[in-house]
């Protein structure tokens, strides 16, 4: 198969999936074979291309012209296949997660949560592959439309209600302020092509540049920077294997990668150096980091503490494409990939316990670590990463971005990040502790529920290959290193 | 022979057919034949697309009588466009008419209706073909006076004073239309469109061209339903039957546009329309507090027509909003949303006459938990929703694209932002719906719906499936819409 072929099938498997899962909707375990088939072919295809693509080739196919000069069309660079070989890799565990997690949930409508779980896939596909800003948007609004159903999964009041916030903030923020950047953008330089070196160089003032950055940065609402990050902590309602795959890792990475590929290609970092909001913006992401990880500190439902977490780590990549320079995306790629593995990982270990106990609040969680060893070993795993203390992944990215921190001699940005590392550290060993070390209060009531043990074998099994995955990157770091060097590389 | 006299064609044959209707009793066999002419008037108008786009304007003297003296049929790309709007959406919802019109109307009204929607296709046909602002007057009444009866057939008696209250709003915009035409013919001794254009410039700094200007332009506003003069608009989109609903949305106030455009651009030129009268300003007002307004009241409304019709006020703001920046871009950005509109409304409609034939209500409270009764009705409404607020792949996208393009090429970056906010409040009202069908507990009554049949799912997906088409393949409609742009506009200019 050649490499465009490949690409087009990548997009197209996962977008074509819901057929297939509809039409064996009365046959679950049928259907769940599709679904985890569908997801390792998913992954084999992405994984086929990254060789090529480690050797410099950039696989370039175009479809259709809507509009004279817009075409919708693909092109795989390596920021690109970083975040596909990330999303793809982890659907196929995330698949093994939701199975279990499902049935053992006893959830409704479990083709429909299947069928669009593999549509929100297929369009992170096509934003990772995206050739130009054009496509990327298209994808990134089916993105949001298709993880709609999996936010209100539920159906109750209370989805209802974190649904139009979900909606309300992504699609605002992109229809008002992320589609007239593309369109201003679109009309200063006839182009909305993703080019080594960017396209607005030249073409616009550095004032203009500044309003664009703005509207670029708030508009891509997926990357959760203060004041539009409210959607992250809503869409909690959804099953935990939504939020740990779409809201720690696919729709929030969607929205950071999308500042990356603006900042490397439609800005060019050099060009970005000389726009004056640049500054400004730093600081707006700096805010997030501290802030977000302030509100984390005060939660007492564990998903809600992961999602506020996210909203700070979030900002660590926005900070890393503002700091202007090629280790600034070293970091900011390698934060993606580390980043993911840890949360995601910690989002698994929440939805285990929920399945074994019932249980949401951490006040609750004393003592859990006795009852689930092996769950709570990962979530020290994920949280020691989440922290970045060797030998965990978070530890390889967090290095690259404070290096870019000292070399740009941004030592506001490095105080930041130190911060923030023991805000962190606040927020995430309390848990641990609580769990390890303190005695569970058995109140009469509950004494029935003490019987618990392990999560379910899928749930175990899928935390098992996260948290190894996550002690693994930093050992053999080599693949999202080399991809984020070459990225860095072609920036320069 | 028969090619040579297409322009007519497109006007008798619907014309002809239309007593036909009257005389066949059986509302099958009156059916039938609706249904066979309006194909074959799509058919004439897809042909009139390909002739105008190989060879040029068409010009066409009625009895052979000479221009200017005799009346002339002038079709150019703007007018060619607009046929084949109308015969498209009028072609697409007669095979849905039959089980819709069966539940809402009388029998004995079936044979009635009919005629008055070949008599409606007949007058929007005309409007469009005619180079003859007498002409024009009698096709526009034409098209009103059978869309007055259309509006009163709908069935609930509420139906009537909507009716009754667009007969009086019409006929007041009508009979404006017409002082404004003779006021010109007193000052020109003409009535031909192009004849006129020559003529104007010598008398057009007198008061009496002013004043036609204005009564034309207020006369067609109130037609089109401008801002503030839409008042007879949702009344009579909520209580029509829902395939005139469909119908009348999709092409009756597009016409209205496109006389705007015609008396602005060919009959006044744009010179005198847009430099000298300063209507540019005055319509980019009304425009803004057109989509502002009225969006804001569609999200205020339980029921859905009434919702859609709001819309409808708001969507006819875009247009007008790209029509007053006098640019090609504007212009064409203008019809491109004139086509698009047509086939978002037309589909939402569409769907909202499948619920009302199951429901007997489009009420938001009457909607609880349709989705799982009626899915693909629901999911058509979904889709058409997520084209009217303009997400990529649909036709709304594109038209949103060119308007804010167009809107910031002229520097006013305040409006693009407007339009964009605007389309936000569409995902506002849209999402009530959806809230409504999706979210909400069915009722014990919810049980016993029934999908609706395929004779109207059909139509309405296939509208869909255009929102779709040219949504991803835009070329061809944008290309089209630029073409008549430019016609318009390089006439107006020496």
């Amino acid at each position: 198969m050649s490499p465009e072929i490949t690409v087009l099938a990548c997009i197209a498997l996962p977008l074509l999936a819901p057929a297939l899962l509809t039409a064996l909707h009365r046959w679950p375990n049928p259907r769940e074979a599709v679904t985890l088939l569908t997801s390792v072919c998913l992954f084999l295809l992405v994984y086929s291309l990254q060789d090529d693509v480690l050797h410099g080739a950039r696989p370039v196919i175009d479809l259709v012209e809507p509009l004279p000069g817009l075409k919708i069309g693909f092109e795989v660079e390596p920021l690109g296949m970083l975040f596909a070989l990330l999303a793809s890799f982890l659907w196929m565990v995330t698949s093994v997660y939701s199975i279990g997690y499902m049935r053992s949930h006893h959830e409704r409508r479990q083709t429909s949560y299947y069928s669009y779980f593999a549509v929100a896939l297929g369009s992170v596909m096509g934003i990772a592959f995206a050739g130009n800003l054009f496509t990327l948007f298209i994808f990134y609004e089916l993105l949001t439309l298709s993880t709609y159903p999996l936010v209100t999964h539920s159906g109750d009041n209370a989805a209802r209600e974190a649904g139009r916030t979900y909606l309300g903030y992504l699609l605002g923020t992109s229809v008002i302020l992320l589609l007239l950047a593309l369109i201003w953008t679109w009309s200063l330089t006839g182009t909305l092509d993703f080019r080594a070196g960017g396209i607005l160089e030249g073409a616009v003032t550095p004032g203009t540049a500044s309003i664009l950055l703005v509207l670029f940065i708030f508009g891509i609402g997926k990357a959760a920077v203060i004041p539009f990050h409210l959607w992250l902590p809503a869409a909690m309602v959804a099953p935990t294997p939504v939020s740990a795959l779409l809201h720690a890792v696919a729709v929030v990475k969607a929205g950071v990668f999308t500042v990356l590929k603006v900042a490397i290609y439609i800005f060019g970092i050099d060009f970005l150096a000389e726009v004056p909001a640049t500054r400004w913006l730093m600081y707006v992401a700096a805010a997030t980091i501290l802030l977000a990880a302030l509100v984390a500190l005060r939660q007492d439902n564990l998903k809600l503490r992961l999602a506020w977490s996210t909203v700070s780590q979030l900002s660590y990549i926005v900070l890393c494409a503002l700091l202007v320079t090629p280790l600034g995306i070293v970091g900011g790629a390698l934060h993606i990939v580390m980043h993911a593995f840890a949360k995601i990982t910690l989002f698994f270990c929440a939805g285990a316990i929920l399945v074994a106990t019932h249980k949401t609040r951490i006040s609750e969680m004393n003592g859990l670590g006795r009852r689930m060893p092996w769950t709570m070993a990962a979530f020290t795993v994920g949280a020691l990463s989440m922290i970045g203390v060797p030998p965990m992944a978070g530890f390889i990215s967090k290095w690259y971005i404070l290096l870019a921190a000292i070399e740009v001699q941004q030592m506001f940005a490095v105080g930041v990040i130190m911060v923030g590392t023991l805000l962190n550290a606040a927020y995430f060993l309390p848990i641990v502790y609580a769990a390890f070390f303190r005695t569970a209060e058995s109140s009469p009531e509950d004494g029935n529920k003490e019987a618990h043990g392990e999560a379910p074998l899928m749930l175990l099994l899928a935390i098992t290959v996260t948290a190894t995955g996550t002690v693994a990157l930093f050992f053999f770091p080599d693949l999202p290193l080399g991809l984020a060097l070459q990225l860095a590389g072609a920036s320069e | 022979m028969l090619l040579s006299n297409l322009p007519a064609l497109q006007v008798v044959i619907p014309l002809v057919a239309a007593p036909v209707c009257l005389l066949l009793r059986n509302p099958r066999h009156a059916w039938a034949w609706s249904t066979v002419v309006s194909w074959l008037v799509l058919a004439m108008a897809l042909l009139l697309v390909q002739r105008v786009t190989a060879g040029g304007t068409l010009s066409y003297a009625i009895g052979a009588w000479a221009t200017p003296w005799g009346i002339e049929y002038r079709v150019d790309m703007a007018g060619a466009l607009m046929a084949l709007i109308i015969a498209a959406i009028g072609a697409i919802v007669m095979p849905y008419a039959w089980r819709s019109i069966q539940h809402e109307l009388h029998k004995t009204h079936t044979g009635l209706f009919y005629t008055c929607y070949l008599l409606c296709l007949t007058g929007l046909l005309g409007i469009v073909v005619t180079g003859d602002v007498f002409n024009l007057f009698v096709f526009l009444e034409i098209s009103s006076l059978s869309s007055y009866v259309l509006i009163s057939l709908g069935s609930t008696r509420r139906a009537l004073t909507a009716a009754y209250q667009y007969l009086v709003m019409g006929t007041i915009g009508a009979t404006f239309i017409l002082i404004g035409v003779g006021l010109l013919y007193m000052m020109t001794g003409t009535l031909n469109m192009m004849d006129l254009s020559q003529r104007l410039p010598e008398v057009a700094d007198t008061r009496t061209i002013r004043v036609a200007f204005a009564f034309v332009t207020v006369g067609v506003s109130i037609k089109l339903a401008l801002f503030p003069l839409h008042i007879w608009l949702p009344n009579a989109y909520t209580f029509a039957p829902s395939v005139v609903s469909a119908f009348i949305a999709a092409t009756a106030t597009k016409v209205g546009v496109y006389v705007l455009l015609r008396f602005f651009f060919t009959v006044f030129g744009i010179r005198f329309s847009f430099a000298a009268m300063h209507v540019g300003e005055i319509l980019m007002l009304l425009a803004v507090a057109a989509i502002l307004i009225a969006s804001l009241v569609a999200v205020f409304q339980d029921n859905v027509k009434r919702m859609l019709a709001y819309s409808s006020v708001a969507q006819i703001g875009y247009i007008i909003l790209g029509i007053s920046l006098a640019s090609t871009a504007g212009v064409s950005a203008g019809m491109l949303h004139l086509f698009n509109h047509a086939l978002i409304k037309g589909a939402l409609f569409l769907a909202m006459g499948c619920i009302f034939l199951r429901l007997g209500s489009v009420e938001l409270k009457d909607m609880h938990g349709l989705a799982r009764q009626m899915p693909w009705t629901m999911a058509a409404f979904v889709v058409g929703g997520l084209s009217l607020v303009g997400i990529p792949l649909t036709a709304g996208f594109i038209s949103k694209w060119y308007l804010v393009s167009a809107v910031l090429a002229d520097g006013y970056w305040p409006l693009a932002v407007l339009v964009l906010v605007s389309s936000l409040l569409a995902l506002m009202y849209i999402w009530r719906v959806v809230e409504a069908a999706y979210f909400n507990v069915p009722g014990a009554e919810m049980r016993k719906v029934k999908e609706a049949p395929a004779v109207m799912l059909i139509p309405t997906w296939l509208l869909i499936g255009a929102n779709l088409y040219f949504g991803v393949n835009a070329s061809l409609i944008a290309g089209l819409a630029q073409r008549g742009a430019d016609v318009l506009i390089g006439q107006a200019l020496p």
